[in-house]
């Protein structure tokens, strides 16, 4: 109960610092427009090699810049938790009985949240440049959800790596290379048909390709709502997983004082 | 009742034995002081005391609670204003305040109430909504001091209250300090390298040297223990032998040489009546003199005098 209060506290101090600098989200929001407006353009004759379930491949492009913009802003969700430890936030609120877990949970949650609020924008936009969600509300929802949930899980791991490391550089170092190959390693912007077989039976095992074809599955035709709901089960275990690597972290850095 | 009792902490980081053995006891509404140079050990007590480090060994009781075992109760006791002050700096100084007082469960009207309290305490009621990033040092750090109360807390560590602050925004901190512990019926902890605050401000206060407190009393106690004047004799040359030997010999047994090679500093009981004679007796052997002084007891000769070495140079050294 503690926990969650005091969580709820630490999201309303960086919602509120994020809203102060509005400028903020309008940068955050630059990349997946770049990806949805030019690449998604530059590239809409790629689905006459086949395998896309659509013709139209801002369709079968728009639900996956969704995943990987929460995915690519979850990298380097550490940095805050840097930033907080540098400043001595963090320090100060350890000696005050405000729940340790909070302190975590707050940085998991404020990113997940950062990514489902940025993750309607890019729908928006995408429903302007004719996209349909073919299941209706409940696949904006599931869209969303999918949001959350990869970025959560990949936040976990950035905030533990923060935590072990506490160096901005290393945060950064560690998202460069975990970004670029997990989204070629993923449907994000090909059809999983079209991929060589041994990137195939990779993505698989990629978290972000879960998210990809949860959120994907909703927009086109035939969505498998049993698949659908396998990929959030997946999802939703790697973020318990990751967030509690990021709680035990926690603790490695506090006895570390 | 004592509101803080240390006993024998030790705490190594690494190579550096941070604390060692350091033994105090603060009893309620004292201001107690703990002076010593840079990288001493003040903070590290303090760490402990605030239940952010663990030690390796000892016990401290900090407001009738085991510091190391009943961490929860004693945070709840306690107010803490570390040396850098972790203030959200995008944040105003009410929204900080807010956020602190909820942390401890305030209930809202009563927080309401005791952020404007303090906030006229400070100083601060004109600054209260505008974001930190625009305080000047001082306001900051009243910010601070203000964050440590905000739940009233029984007990307030201040570490390094003063550092970084102008002389004059210094003053006025030590008259708010002063008059905190007066209204809120506090006891006050504070670690300083400045032996002025010291002396100026602690009712009491521990000399902590290399993580051992080397000796304890109210300043004018610890001054008194040192009879005498301090002559301070900085030679010309290099013959800091030849000059020891010389003033052995009128009685002026050197107590230490400084850091810089070339000044003694003998402990007489007169400083004065001395004075012609070491001169006297100095320019007879032919050794040139380059200045002297005489010092009533002062918080440095005592820190000279318990430890053999000179505070300044430590903590420039640190």
């Amino acid at each position: 109960m503690k926990t969650l209060r005091d969580t709820w506290y630490m999201i309303g101090r960086q919602a509120r610092n994020l809203l102060r600098e509005p400028i903020w989200i309008v940068i955050l929001l630059v990349q997946p427009m770049v990806w949805l407006l030019l690449y998604g353009q530059l590239f809409k004759n790629v689905t006459r090699l086949g395998g896309f379930g659509t013709t139209s491949y801002i369709t079968f492009l728009a639900p996956a810049i969704v995943v990987m913009n929460a995915f690519f802003s979850a990298s380097w969700s550490g940095m805050s938790m840097v930033f907080d430890i540098e400043r001595k936030f963090v320090e100060r609120f350890l000696a005050t009985p405000a729940s340790r877990l909070s302190l975590v949970l707050s940085q998991i949650v404020r990113s997940a949240l950062t990514a489902a609020i940025q993750g309607v924008i890019i729908l928006i936009v995408a429903a302007a440049l004719g996209v349909r969600v073919h299941a209706g509300l409940a696949g904006w929802i599931v869209i969303l959800l999918v949001a959350v949930l990869v970025n959560a899980a990949f936040a976990g791991f950035s905030q533990g790596i923060a935590l072990l490391v506490r160096r901005e550089s290393t945060v950064i170092a560690l998202a460069n290379f975990i970004t670029l190959p997990l989204l070629f390693l993923s449907s994000t912007l090909l059809a999983q048909a079209q991929m060589p077989h041994w990137m195939r039976v990779l993505s698989d095992f990629n978290p972000v390709n879960w998210g990809v074809r949860a959120s994907r599955g909703v927009v086109l035709p035939g969505t498998d709502w049993g698949a659908v709901g396998a990929h959030l089960g997946y999802l939703f275990a790697l973020s318990v997983v990751t967030a509690a690597f990021a709680n035990w972290t926690f603790r490695v850095y506090k006895r570390s004082l | 009742m004592d509101a803080i009792v240390v006993d024998g902490l030790r705490k190594r980081y690494g190579d550096v034995q941070a604390l060692d053995g350091a033994t105090f006891t603060v009893p309620e509404g004292e201001i107690f002081g703990l002076l010593g140079p840079n990288g001493a050990g003040k903070s590290t007590a303090v760490r402990v005391l605030v239940t952010l480090t663990q030690p390796d060994a000892g016990a401290a009781t900090v407001a009738g609670h085991d510091a190391i075992r009943e961490g929860g109760a004693v945070r709840r006791a306690i107010g803490y204003v570390p040396q850098e002050s972790g203030v959200d700096r995008r944040a105003t100084g009410r929204e900080n305040l807010q956020l602190q007082g909820r942390v401890y469960g305030m209930k809202r009207s009563d927080l309401r109430r005791r952020i404007d309290e303090l906030l006229e305490i400070v100083g601060l009621s004109d600054a209260a909504e505008r974001t930190v990033d625009g305080y000047s040092g001082g306001m900051r750090r009243r910010l601070d001091i203000a964050l440590g109360l905000v739940h009233r807390p029984r007990v307030l560590f201040l570490d390094e209250p003063t550092t970084g602050l102008d002389p004059e925004a210094r003053v006025s901190m030590w008259e708010e300090v002063g008059r905190l512990a007066a209204q809120e019926s506090l006891t006050i902890l504070l670690t300083t390298h400045y032996l002025e605050e010291a002396d100026e401000l602690a009712d009491r206060l521990a000399i902590v040297s290399r993580g051992k407190v080397v000796a304890e009393g109210t300043p004018n106690e610890l001054k008194s223990r040192l009879s005498g004047d301090a002559v301070h004799v900085e030679l010309a040359d290099g013959r800091v032998e030849d000059a020891r030997r010389i003033l052995e010999h009128v009685e002026a047994p050197v107590e230490t040489t400084l850091a810089d090679g070339r000044t003694l500093i003998s402990r007489v009981p007169d400083g004065g009546q001395a004075l012609p004679t070491i001169l006297a007796a100095l320019s007879t052997e032919g050794i040139p003199v380059a200045s002297v002084s005489v010092n009533r007891p002062r918080l440095d000769d005592v820190y000279l005098h318990y430890t053999g070495r000179d505070f300044a140079t430590e903590d420039r050294g640190a």
